[in-house]
């Protein structure tokens, strides 16, 4: 694996990109105690606000904090506008995908792609079939995860298209490093991403279904406080300045949906919702699930709630379809993407399967419904028996897997233990789609992985987070 | 055949309950091999019945009846024409391909004791399609004893070959899970059977499956019976499995105790014979 690209230094490492030379600048002339001090005090202010996310499978520790990496991530106006429009346009393909999916399905039928993998796919939702949501549009908030390989080759790595979390760190990073760090603002000009929740909300009113008659109601449903993301739920309905709300604190009646209230029943209208199909109606869906509305999916099929995002989403953010992305991108749009797909093997495919698994120490094998780092294999730094026991995983159940190169993920300045070194990073931008079009606010969230050497960016596993700045130019 | 169908549910509650709220499936559609004369579905209960097409083709109703009340009772009544078609289902709703009927569920997954029975069927009996799947109905139903003690509803396929009993949804179940890993794709039917010789109330619908094969179409497969659909079945909703296409899925806020009684009867309509059910 070559060099990896560095987001300050580029390639060869002796001179500072252009976006990064106040930056580097301002490392040289601050001593590394006052560096170590303020990064002391980010994480005491964020262990005062109580921003934690569970690790799932972890008895000891339910919440921990993640860790803050007080050196931003730092992009050029050229770049992002690269990245907006490449973003815009695989949003798009993706809306129409779904729409197409649970509709005419004539990218089936024009044999682009296979009819089982889209039939038999778990995240697919039979039971959205023929159902038409308000202003057709289904992924409401995506995450889309970047990774940057050189100056100017960025690759989607990941579609989020279910529920995406992540944007509360977007928000907090910038503000604790306005607080911490106000000599560096004022020697950038750093495109705002505070407007965020107001975006978020506009997008969220402009899809009401069309019978409401007047300002819509918006709620937040989340699954409750033993949610890994329930800080970010609670945190989003505050800026937004909409209801936090549970399964049960909503009812269903004559096919419109109520949120119960001291003032007796309030109608909703759009339900940003946090909460996974398989548990929001246990009346189509999972049957034990409490974390509902019973009902829910009959108010949604009379078309009186917008759901964001849409049930069954789920098929545009699977692995396998993603390899399909570039084939989406051109059939809906007639484009040719601007954001590069990573090569992807199916391993569900013979041939790809044989290419896998006589390749297994290059690669890295991801499951195919899988999320959040869990149950993969990075070939180049696996042990030779997690190779050999992943290979046998992978020969029992071959198409639940897909197999992606190694790529050399981009580097960005890092405080660590040894100083400030380049560590690994990616950029998850939030993208909303409205009744009038697509929103991105400049950034998103930066992650690190803070191990040397480690291309493992998620939180679960260790990786830290960063504030993401766009330069206004 | 004219068959005339009477299926009430009843709940009676020790607590009253604050609401309930149903999705029933209960209402049958026209096909090549039935017609529906006339058909009502009506709630003891004051609430509106919304009805809806879902995603399958089936007709639901769904209602929110505020209590407090100490017993609800869903009612649906009607008669339907059929006509024998050799279990050939032709003139259905069909609102998605065949190849999505290869789906598996958690109702239907098949274990590898499923597995090997399938594959040893196929052994048997050849590729052929239509014989592969006859065969697979004829030793399912001498395998299992079917009986009337019900299982839960959520037992799964595997689960029920594994106990070797099971009532007609288990039977069935095991039958799909069976026909799809073959590669057949392969529904769940819940509906009505006449039976000629007992017209005795009956305290559970029926249910059967409907199986693609080439150049034929979709072909019923009752393995509770050993036969192929006659004139004596009545098609009420399909889906992956019995959740998919279950006659009843509720909830209640509040009360408690709750007891459940179905009465079902299914007769000739021009018999003009009576038959009461037992409580």
């Amino acid at each position: 694996m070559a060099a990896a690209f560095d987001e300050m230094k580029g390639h060869d490492g002796d001179q500072v990109r252009p976006a990064y030379g106040e930056l580097a600048q301002w490392l040289k002339e601050v001593p590394p105690d006052v560096l170590d001090y303020r990064r002391r005090e980010a994480e005491l202010i964020f262990r005062r606000i109580g921003i934690t996310f569970a690790v799932y499978g972890e008895a000891d520790a339910t919440e921990r904090l993640i860790p803050f990496d007080v050196i931003p991530r730092i992009m050029a106006a050229s770049e992002w506008r690269f990245l907006e429009k490449g973003l815009t346009q695989r949003v798009n393909a993706l809306n129409l995908f779904i729409k197409d999916v649970y509709g005419a399905r004539e990218i089936l039928r024009a044999g682009i792609i296979p009819e089982d993998l889209v039939f038999r796919n778990p995240a697919f939702r039979p039971e959205m079939n023929g159902q038409r949501v308000p202003h057709d549009i289904y992924v409401h908030i995506a995450g889309i995860d970047i990774i940057r390989v050189d100056a100017d080759t960025f690759y989607v790595l990941e579609d989020n298209a279910r529920t995406p979390s992540g944007v509360s760190y977007m928000l907090e990073n910038r503000e604790i490093m306005m607080r911490l760090f106000p000599e560096l603002f004022s020697r950038h000009r750093i495109a705002p991403v505070e407007n965020y929740p107001d975006e978020l909300l506009a997008s969220l009113k402009s899809v009401a279904p069309l019978t409401t008659s007047k300002e819509p109601t918006v709620v937040l449903l989340t699954p409750g406080v033993f949610n890994s993301a329930y800080y970010e739920h609670s945190f989003l309905a505050d800026k937004l300045g909409v209801e936090l709300v549970e399964g049960r604190d909503l009812f269903v009646k004559d096919e419109v949906v109520y949120m119960r209230t001291t003032q007796g029943p309030q109608r909703v209208d759009v339900i940003y919702r946090r909460v996974d199909d398989d548990f929001i109606d246990p009346l189509t869906f999972r049957a034990d699930s409490i974390l509902g509305v019973p009902g829910l999916m009959s108010a949604y099929a009379a078309g009186n709630v917008t759901l964001a995002n849409a049930v069954g989403t789920g098929i545009a953010d699977d692995k396998a379809v993603y390899s399909f992305m570039p084939a989406i991108v051109k059939f809906y749009l007639g484009e040719e993407p601007l954001l590069k797909n990573v090569p992807t093997w199916r391993c569900r495919e013979e041939e790809h399967l044989k290419y896998v698994l006589d390749h297994l120490p290059e690669l890295v094998v991801k499951e195919v419904h899988g999320s959040g780092g869990y149950g993969m294999l990075i070939g180049p730094t696996a042990s030779k028996i997690a190779i050999e026991q992943f290979r046998a995983k992978l020969k029992a159940e071959p198409k639940n897997f897909i197999a992606q190169p190694t790529l050399a993920l981009s580097t960005s300045p890092t405080c660590v233990e040894e100083g400030v070194a380049p560590r690994h990073v990616d950029l998850r931008p939030f993208v909303l789609t409205g009744r009038n079009g697509v929103r991105i606010v400049p950034g998103g969230l930066t992650r690190v992985a803070l191990k040397k050497g480690s291309l493992v960016v998620n939180s679960s596993q260790g990786g830290g987070t960063k504030d993401t700045w766009v330069l206004d130019s | 055949m004219r068959i005339r169908i009477s299926h009430a549910t009843s709940y009676r509650y020790e607590t009253p309950p604050k609401s309930v709220t149903q999705v029933l499936r209960l209402t049958p559609r026209n096909h090549d091999g039935q017609y529906v004369v006339n058909w009502r579905v009506e709630v003891s209960q004051d609430c509106q019945l919304h009805q809806q097409e879902g995603a399958f083709g089936n007709i639901s109703h769904v209602f929110n009846a505020e209590g407090p009340f100490d017993e609800l009772s869903v009612t649906v009544a009607g008669e339907v024409d059929t006509q024998d078609t050799h279990g050939i289902v032709n003139g259905a709703i069909e609102r998605f391909p065949p190849a999505l009927y290869l789906r598996e569920t958690a109702l239907t997954m098949p274990d590898p004791a499923i597995i090997d029975f399938a594959e040893a069927t196929r052994t048997d009996a050849g590729t052929d399609t239509l014989t592969l799947l006859h065969a697979l109905m004829m030793r399912l139903n001498a395998e299992m004893t079917f009986d009337t003690e019900p299982t839960q509803v959520e037992t799964t396929a595997a689960e029920a070959f594994a106990g070797k009993r099971g009532v007609c949804q288990d039977g069935t179940h095991i039958f799909i899970a069976a026909a799809r890993h073959l590669g057949v794709p392969t529904r769940y039917v819940s509906g009505h059977f006449y039976r000629e010789n007992d017209t005795s109330a009956q305290d559970a619908g029926h249910a059967w499956a409907e199986a693609y094969v080439d150049k034929l179409g979709w072909v019923g497969f009752d393995p509770t019976n050993a036969i192929s659909p006659t004139e004596a079945h009545v098609r009420v909703a399909v889906g992956l499995d019995y959740l998919g296409a279950a006659p009843v899925r509720g909830t209640r806020y509040g009360g408690g105790g709750e007891t459940l009684k179905v009465t079902i009867n299914v007769d000739q309509a021009n018999w003009q014979t009576q038959s009461q059910s037992q409580s």
